[in-house]
Parts: C-alpha cells; structure tokens; sequence
C-alpha cells in the first residue's frame, strides 16, 4: 500500500468540473468533477477505453470538453499545465540538449540554458546531453519526455501511461523521479491501467469507466470498499469494485 | 517560428541520406541533362556490303554516266560503317550484336537502277536488337536513303533538264560515242513559219499547218517540263508559321520541364515530410498545445522545403547553363519563377503531410500525386481528344506543376503564358494548399 502523502496545500491547484466529452454516438468522458490538491499525486486508474487519456487531454487543453470548466488556482496558476503523452513526443533525431532547448524555447522560459541544465541534471541524463534520442533506451527517452513536459515549472503535470514501455529497473527510476517533482510542489496526475502501480505511488485515485468517475479517495479506501475478500491483492479489489458497479 | 526552421534544419542536417541526395541530386540532374542536351546520339554502327561489282558501279542516263558510289558514300556520315566481305558475315555481326544492322547492295542494284529507273532498284537492311535500337537505325538508314536518293534524283534532274533544253533550244548530245547536232523545236518552229511564209500554196499549207501548230505549242509549253522535274526531286515547300503558342526550342523547353520537376520532387516530398514528422515522432499535439500556432507550423515547412527546393533547382540551372546556353540576362526571372513554383509546390507538401500519419505514407502519398499530374500537363494539345484535353487542363490547373512550368518556360524562354500570368496562378495555388492544409491540422488535431 502507497504512504498516505499529505498535500502541503490545502487550496488545490486544479478544479475540474462537470467535464463531459462525446465522439459521435460514444460517451467518453460523463461529467466528471474533482479537484488535485499542491504537490499531490493522483492516479486516474480504469480499463482500456474507460475516458482516462481523454480526460487528460481535456485537462492538458488537447481537446475541448464539450462541457464543465478546468481551472487552476494558486500562485503559478497563470502558468500552462505540463502534459506528458504516453507516447514519446521528442525528436529522434535531436539531442537530448536540443530537444530541451527547442521546448524550453517555444516555452518561453526566462533562464533558457539554467532551465535546460536543470532538467538534465533532475534526469540524470547530463552526460547523454549531446546524444541523439534515438540512440537512448526506452526509459531514457521517457525521462526526456517527462522533462520536456517539465520545462516551464508548470504547478500541475500530467502523465498519460508514464510507465508503460518500461522494465522495472527503469520503472523504478522513474517513479523516484516523479515522486521528487511532488515533494518540490508539483501536482502530478497520472492516468494507468496498472493497478498495483498507482496503489504503490498515488495518493488518491479516481476510478474511471465508460467515462464516469466511480470512486475519488485512497487506494486503502478503494480496496475496503471494493468489497473484496481479505488478502485479495488491490487487482483483485479494483476488479470486485468495477463488478460491483455494474461495469 | 524562427525556432521551429532551426529545428528542422538540424534535423536535416543529422539526415545525412537525405542531405546527400538534397546536394548530389541537383548536381547529378544537372550534368546528365547538360549532357544529354548539349551531344547528339552516337552514329548506329552498321554492317555494309556491296556487291556491285567494281566495273559496274556506275548507270547510265542517256549519254552520260552516274557513279552510284558517290552517293552510297554519302550514306555514312550518319552511320559508323563496319565492311564486310559476305553477307553470311554481315548476318553473323547482326546476330552477335557488333553491330546493330547490315545494309546489303545487291550486284544488280545499278543494273535494275538503269534499267527501271528510281523504284526498280532495292537495298537490303538486316535489324537485330530491341525495338527502340531497332527503330533508332531505321530511322537512321531510311533518312540516310532518302538524302541519298534526293541526291540521285538531283542529278537525273540536273541531265533531264539538260535534254530538254537541248530540245527546245537545239544543241549536241553523245549517243553511244557519237555527237549528234539537234536543231531544237524553236530553230525547227522557225524554219516552218518561214517555209510557210515564203510558199503560200494551199496544200503546203494544208500540210504544215499541224507542224506549225505543234511547233509553237512545244516551244511555249517543254520549259514547264523542267518545272516538273524539280517538283518531282523536291514535292512539298514547308514554310513555317506560328499564329500563337510555343516558340521555346525543344531543349530549352526540356531544361524547364526537368528543373520543375525537381522542383516539385523535392518541395512535395520534404515538405510532406517535414508536416508528418510532427505526427510520427508525436510532437504535434505538444506543439499544437499553443507552443506553435497551425499557420506558423504550416508556414515554418513550406519556407524551409521552398528555400531548400529553390537552391536545389537554382544550383541545376547553374549546371544545365554550362552546356545549354540561357539568357543570364533573365536571371531574376529565373528566380522569380522558381520561388513561386517553390511555394507553390510545398503548399501542395503541406497539404498532403496534413493528411498522413507517417513520413513514409506522406512521401508515397506525395509521389502518387505529384508524377501522374506532371505527365498530364504535359499532354499536348491534340494528342488526346478535345472533350479530354478540356478535363487534364482543368486538372492541371488545379495543381501547381503546369503553371510552375509556365512560370519558368516564361522566365527562360519568354513563352506564353508568361511570367506574370504564371505567378498569380501560383500565388493563387499557395492560398488554396495553405488553407487545405490548416483544414487537415484542425481534422487531426
């Protein structure tokens, strides 16, 4: 089970209301509200297809809602939300160096080269600077994908399946590197359908299926909830809870 | 934006396969079509044999005698003549591929010229090889034979001519040796007007009245013989007229259409590319986050595909004007020209990049369209049906390779249509590709 982190904040950095989103006849995301408190991390967990990587687009400002409001609130609260697509969005011909320097450029941020010498450092990737991405492992180049997600110091970042195409060493890595931006402040929101993963990182999950938002609170809270039998692992859990709700 | 160009630069720059072909292309195209233009095709090696005996090789036109080896000879200022001693080895050569045809003069080829004139007589020709080779000598020999055979008949011409004023005129011919004194019809028309004149009696008359008759008839009307005769040795006079249209010779026009077609090469494909390279490596919605505006994205590929394009073709023309010569004087021109067919054409990139998901499918979606378009601009008028020449007009119009050559024809050559009228089609063009080319962004977003 995740350690129940507390949110240094009690005003939230992000509110999120009434969202709603329709393709054609499908209803991807229901009117879906809550609220992401300053340095929290949040898992938006559910099965393939339950709106999770829409609502993340709507949140990241990808895709208009058809409806509800995103807002953010606090003192970085003019700045863009950070968003980190589950597929690499880097180029493979750049550097390390220059794809941060492009971004961090179109970004706009003040200290261009202390901006860009920062992140390689809080990726460990400062001795990969000059290599070209292609040439990175797999892990590797989702660390500069996080980074690049990163390079504006934005209050909320959000992570589309950060874990997907990485081993557990690299995994690991990652989830170090994700736990340190919420412990500098930064709200963090992540979208997975890897159950154990969010009950061992998030502190508080939103439960998502066919676009409707079931469950808001902790993964402890889920699995009691969930009306699964003791020792049922948070899989098992998560499994009875969406049968239980008719999904 | 300025960013962005940066950005796709080093990109080309660390695509050293493309970068390559971006820098050996131009020179490459350059010096073939330099070459192909500015040099002739190599003579046709052909086998020959002639089998007219030595003594025999002249034919006889009344009293005087034509060597036919004087024009025989003439036959091989476009042809590399390798002699043979027999035609078994003239058919070896043929087979085995020394040579590309045998042309065999038969023994009785001066005999049967003597005898039945121009159309009695035959020569051999013995093709091997593909169709294209096989045509390629044909049309060799047959124009060789024909000048030949212009030369004989020009000097049948030149004695016939030589009879008839003989027979108009009176003079001496040779008849097998001996020289005869001919009076001619206007001495012999004389002697009978006078003869009339001076014996007034009804049945002398009577009797040389019809003489009299064909006497001054003859006189008028034997030098229209001659007319003839040179009707014959030359039938049809052309005179060339153009009301309207092309002007451009056929090599200037040519270093026009391939120079706009690596144009449109290298604007469609890189810029459909570049558009799909933001799909591919996923970094278009992360762009499209409000980093970069569609219109600039757009804007940001076309100017590095139509600055890339541009050089690539300005550098071919340099090539192409070392072997054919251009007016250096129309030079801004020239880069008028190819800066619109430029902008035009990665209008056009942009436009299929905004359809594709991936570097390849743009690159395959882009030559599907852009090869057929060139082929159907440059169908000529008259070549297909007029309802159909209406439809690959209208379909030509549409895209930018007609107008882009137009452009260029015009900056070359100063045909029609001309610069201007080119340009404002392009420019047009450009606006249309942009906006479709946004459409496509928005549909993908």
């Amino acid at each position: 089970m995740a350690q129940t982190k507390t949110p240094t904040a009690e005003t939230p950095t992000l509110v999120v209301e009434g969202v709603g989103k329709r393709f054609g006849d499908r209803q991807a995301v229901r009117d879906v509200s809550f609220e992401v408190a300053r340095g929290e991390l949040l898992a938006i967990i559910g099965p393939n297809g339950a709106g999770k990587t829409t609502l993340l687009s709507i949140i990241g400002d990808i895709r208009r809602p058809d409806g509800g409001t995103v807002r953010q609130l606090g003192p970085k609260a003019d700045k863009r939300i950070g968003w980190v697509p589950q597929q690499t969005a880097v180029y493979s011909k750049l550097t390390v160096a220059q794809n941060l320097r492009l971004f961090a450029r179109l970004e706009k941020v003040d200290d261009l080269d202390a901006t860009v010498q920062r992140m390689l450092e809080q990726t460990a990737l400062t001795e990969r600077a000059d290599d070209e991405l292609g040439s990175l492992s797999g892990g590797n180049r989702q660390r500069v994908n996080i980074a690049v997600g990163m390079l504006a110091d934005p209050p909320v970042l959000l992570l589309d399946e950060p874990s997907g195409a990485l081993d557990p060493r690299q995994r690991q890595r990652l989830w170090n590197f994700i736990t340190g931006l919420t412990q500098r402040g930064t709200s963090v929101v992540f979208a997975t359908h890897d159950i154990s993963e969010a009950e061992r990182h998030a502190d508080r999950v939103l439960v998502l299926a066919d676009g409707e938002l079931l469950f808001d609170g902790t993964p402890a809270r889920l699995h009691s909830e969930s009306g699964a039998a003791e020792g049922e692992d948070m899989e098992q859990a998560f499994v009875a809870f969406l049968r239980a709700q008719g999904h | 934006m300025r960013w962005l160009l940066l950005k796709d630069m080093q990109i080309l720059w660390r695509s050293k396969l493309l970068l390559g072909l971006l820098i050996v292309y131009p020179i490459a195209i350059a010096t073939l079509m330099g070459l192909a233009l500015s040099s002739g095709p190599d003579k046709p090696r052909v086998a020959f044999l002639n089998q007219v005996p030595e003594n025999r090789s002249t034919i006889s036109l009344g009293s005087e005698k034509i060597d036919v080896s004087t024009y025989t000879d003439k036959l091989f200022t476009q042809i590399d003549r390798v002699d043979v001693p027999n035609r078994s080895q003239a058919l070896a050569k043929v087979k085995s591929g020394a040579v590309l045809a045998a042309l065999v003069i038969p023994s009785d080829f001066t005999s049967k010229l003597s005898n039945s004139g121009l159309t009695g007589a035959s020569v051999e020709v013995i093709y091997n090889g593909d169709a294209l080779k096989q045509s390629f000598v044909r049309n060799t020999i047959n124009s060789t034979l024909a000048q030949a055979e212009a030369e004989l008949a020009k000097q049948v011409n030149r004695l016939a001519s030589g009879y008839i004023d003989v027979i108009l005129e009176g003079g001496s011919i040779n008849i097998i040796g001996a020289k005869l004194k001919l009076l001619g019809l206007t001495a012999a028309k004389d002697l009978v007007d006078s003869v009339l004149a001076d014996d007034p009696r009804p049945a002398t008359r009577r009797r040389l009245l019809p003489v009299q008759d064909f006497a001054t008839l003859a006189v008028a009307n034997i030098g229209l013989a001659k007319s003839v005769l040179n009707t014959v040795e030359r039938p049809v006079v052309v005179e060339n007229t153009v009301l309207s249209g092309r002007r451009t010779p056929l090599d200037a026009f040519a270093v026009a259409v391939a120079v706009t077609i690596s144009l449109m090469f290298v604007c469609v494909l890189l810029a459909s590319g570049l558009l799909a390279l933001e799909r591919e490596e996923n970094t278009f919605a992360r762009l499209a986050r409000g980093l970069v505006p569609g219109g600039q994205l757009i804007t940001a590929k076309v100017v590095l595909s139509a600055g890339c394009a541009f050089l690539v073709s300005l550098v071919m023309l340099v090539g192409i004007s070392a072997f054919v010569p251009l007016d250096w004087g129309r030079a801004w021109m020239w880069v008028l020209a190819l800066a619109g067919g430029a902008l035009a054409f990665a209008a056009l990139g942009v436009a299929i990049g905004s359809l594709a998901r991936e570097v390849r499918a743009a690159s395959l979606l882009a030559f599907l369209l852009s090869l057929p378009l060139a082929f159907l601009a440059l169908v000529p008028s008259g070549g297909v049906s007029p309802a159909l020449y209406d439809v690959i007009r209208v379909i030509s119009a549409v895209f930018p390779f007609k107008p882009a050559l137009g452009a260029l024809d015009g900056a070359l050559n100063g045909s029609s249509p001309g610069l201007g009228q080119s340009l404002a089609h392009l420019a047009a063009l450009i606006a249309v590709f942009g906006v479709a080319a946004r459409a496509g962004l928005r549909r993908f977003a």
